[in-house]
């Protein structure tokens, strides 16, 4: 059982996840934002490795991504930065990238690489099901790496049970079917397909992510799923002052409220 | 097909579907229907009806006899450039257009590089009176400002892509996330033999109607089916695709395709996709493609917008894998070259895709009753500024 698991038999709601793109705005800030995140009362984090090519991601990613890339962020620097990390860092921690970066360091490389640095899970995107059950699964499970799947609201209830039956730490809930970065406008139709997962009454916790930017985003998520996951409006808030470490604090109680 | 796609959308060890949850859906779909409906008998009838009339297929295979005495060999070249728009780009577009209109689509969504996709795309859709989006890398758009234009005269809404390096692979990301946005009522046009299955599969089948052509015409001009070598230029490689298609069974017939090596192979400037690449994951399929040994995306250089793309389809990943057909490359004035030379010994100037072809025979030895069909995969007048800055006419 990694800490993913351990923390969501303890909590069960307004868990609070926080994406930011490791590399971004500067090298080596990984630690520095990562405790800063656990002090201010995150639940667990969202790593990203930044790719070149970034198709689930909006504007506000892909440029931390592109900039991160410049700045000479590697798949090899980030796991030097994260062995740093859990020697501060308890909390959950997710691994977020595309598939081609993982494929190059070589997928069991990646995951013993990842387990041995003390990340839980993984979300890559653009991981199909077919490809993860066929060809990464026993790797995943090896290293007892949680991989989280993605749900949207035109995923139909087969394949949502099939993704529940495949998950073992949380599911990853879209607000809406769009890129990351988006405003959340939490319609009826948002709210329809909230409660539809809700009542499925799965065996994983559900977790909103894409468009939750702020406290009223974030308690109308927490009321449908487990928590949320903040991540566009957080990398936003990286590039907006110099001195983000220490607005941290101040940016997640506005989230949490 | 021994050469072809198994059930779950790969070529050997290359293809499937690498999307992200938002865009299943919408693969899902077309995965689902698109063999029903373009082996249905009306959607056929409606394809086959626009080739002839609207298209101008069959085009012709010419032997090119002064061409052919100057290698010492029978070369045939394969006119798309005579279709309707310029390029065998056209025969796709007419494809998934009447797929999106029987899938019940009212956009159109489509990237472009040097615009001659861009061009089809927005020409189908004026046909059939659907809107159309084509996204373009901003500097694309600099550099193809003809084609914009077309495409803008055509009633196409052009969007510059404005991130990461702004040009062809930009567009495909942009597209890709318009069709994340838009999921149910906008069909994605993608101009190549790459992207998620079924998208190498379905391109591959529209433009197969370019060597299912040939074989009968060279029957009618050499008594032969089969010629000893079929050439053709790849970027993503549809027409290399359609031209090799219907000759992959027959193992006797020698493919060669042919990349671009922009600058020279090594000079850092290059599309020479297979001579560069590795394995991986580009645009949705397992393929090869120019990376960094961290897996970041290199941007690609030719001469020849539509040869500078990054990866390639993964069918022909596997084609060069398994040694089926020769992946070669030819530099940007080595193209220039040999476009001035058909120009001169044919009268008919290639476009400088097409041209990277036609290059390589300077690069091949010839038994003199040996049969070549090189596909002329578009014309040559987009690349006329190109042509005369480095002849200086």
């Amino acid at each position: 059982m990694n800490r993913l698991n351990q923390l969501f038999q303890t909590k069960k709601e307004n868990l609070l996840s926080i994406y930011f793109t490791a590399g971004y705005p500067s090298l080596n800030t990984t630690v520095d934002i990562a405790e800063a995140l656990e002090k201010a009362g995150a639940d667990f984090l969202e790593v990203g490795f930044p790719y070149s090519d970034p198709v689930a991601d909006g504007p506000t990613i892909q440029d931390s991504s592109q900039q991160a890339l410049e700045n000479g962020m590697t798949l090899n620097v980030l796991f030097e930065e994260l062995k740093e990390l859990r020697k501060l860092v308890t909390i959950p921690i997710i691994l977020m990238g595309y598939c081609n970066p993982m494929v190059q360091y070589g997928v069991e490389r990646f995951c013993k690489t990842a387990a041995e640095v003390g990340v839980d899970g993984v979300i890559v995107p653009d991981l199909p099901m077919y490809e993860y059950e066929n060809l990464y699964k026993d790797t995943f499970a090896k290293y007892g790496l949680s991989n989280i799947f993605l749900v949207t609201p035109q995923t139909s209830e087969e394949r949502i049970r099939k993704i529940d039956g495949l998950s073992n730490s949380f599911i990853y809930l879209l607000s809406s079917s769009s890129i990351t970065g988006g405003s959340l406008n939490v319609s009826d139709a948002v709210e329809g397909y909230y409660q539809r997962v809700k009542t499925m009454e799965l065996n994983n916790p559900l977790i909103i992510g894409f468009g939750i930017s702020d406290n009223k985003t974030f308690s109308k998520a927490c009321e449908y799923a487990n928590g949320a996951i903040v991540g566009s409006a957080f990398v936003k808030y990286l590039g907006s002052r110099a001195d983000y470490l220490e607005g941290i604090g101040e940016f997640i109680q506005g989230i949490k409220g | 097909m021994k050469y072809g796609v198994n059930e779950q959308g790969y070529y050997g060890d290359f293809g499937g579907a690498y999307i992200p949850e938002m865009l299943y859906p919408n693969v899902e779909e077309l995965r689902q229907q698109y063999l029903n409906i373009i082996n249905d008998a009306d959607f056929k009838a409606e394809f086959n009806q626009l080739l002839k009339d609207y298209v101008g297929r069959p085009s012709p295979l010419y032997h090119a006899k002064r061409y052919s005495e100057k290698y010492g060999c029978n070369i045939f070249l394969k006119r798309e450039d005579l279709n309707h728009t310029g390029s065998h780009k056209i025969n796709n577009a007419i494809g998934q257009i009447l797929l999106a209109e029987r899938l019940g689509k009212k956009r159109i969504i489509a990237e472009t590089g040097a615009g001659q996709h861009g061009v089809a795309t927005a020409t189908v859709c004026a046909l059939k009176g659907i809107e159309c989006v084509v996204y373009m890398g901003e500097i694309d758009i600099q550099r193809q400002a003809p084609n914009v234009a077309r495409m803008k005269m055509l009633g196409a809404t052009v969007v510059p892509a404005t991130s990461g390096s702004k040009t062809l692979k930009d567009a495909t990301n942009e597209a890709m996330r318009d069709w994340i946005a838009n999921p149910v009522d906008t069909h994605y046009i993608i101009g190549s033999v790459v992207g998620p299955y079924p998208y190498p599969e379905m391109v591959a089948q529209f433009q197969s109607i370019i060597s299912q052509e040939t074989k009968k015409q060279l029957l009618a001009h050499t008594g032969k089916e089969l010629p000893e070598y079929v050439m053709a230029c790849v970027g993503g490689g549809s027409n290399a695709m359609g031209m090799f298609y219907h000759f992959l069974d027959d193992e006797g017939v020698k493919l060669i395709a042919v990349e671009a090596a922009g600058k020279g192979v090594d000079s850092g400037h290059s599309a020479a996709t297979t001579a560069l690449g590795k394995e991986g994951v580009l645009h949705g399929s397992r393929t090869i493609l120019m990376q960094t040994e961290d897996g970041q995306v290199v941007e690609p250089y030719s001469i020849s917008a539509g040869l500078d793309y990054p990866g390639i389809g993964p069918q022909h990943a596997h084609l060069h894998k398994i040694n089926r057909a020769k992946y070669v490359s030819i530099t940007d004035e080595e193209s220039l070259q040999a476009g001035l030379l058909l120009s001169q010994t044919e009268g008919i100037i290639p476009a400088i895709e097409s041209a990277h072809a036609l290059a390589y025979l300077e690069k091949m030895q010839f038994q003199k009753d040996d049969n070549v069909v090189i596909c002329l995969s578009g014309r040559g007048d987009k690349d006329l500024d190109t042509y005369i800055k480095y002849f200086g006419y």
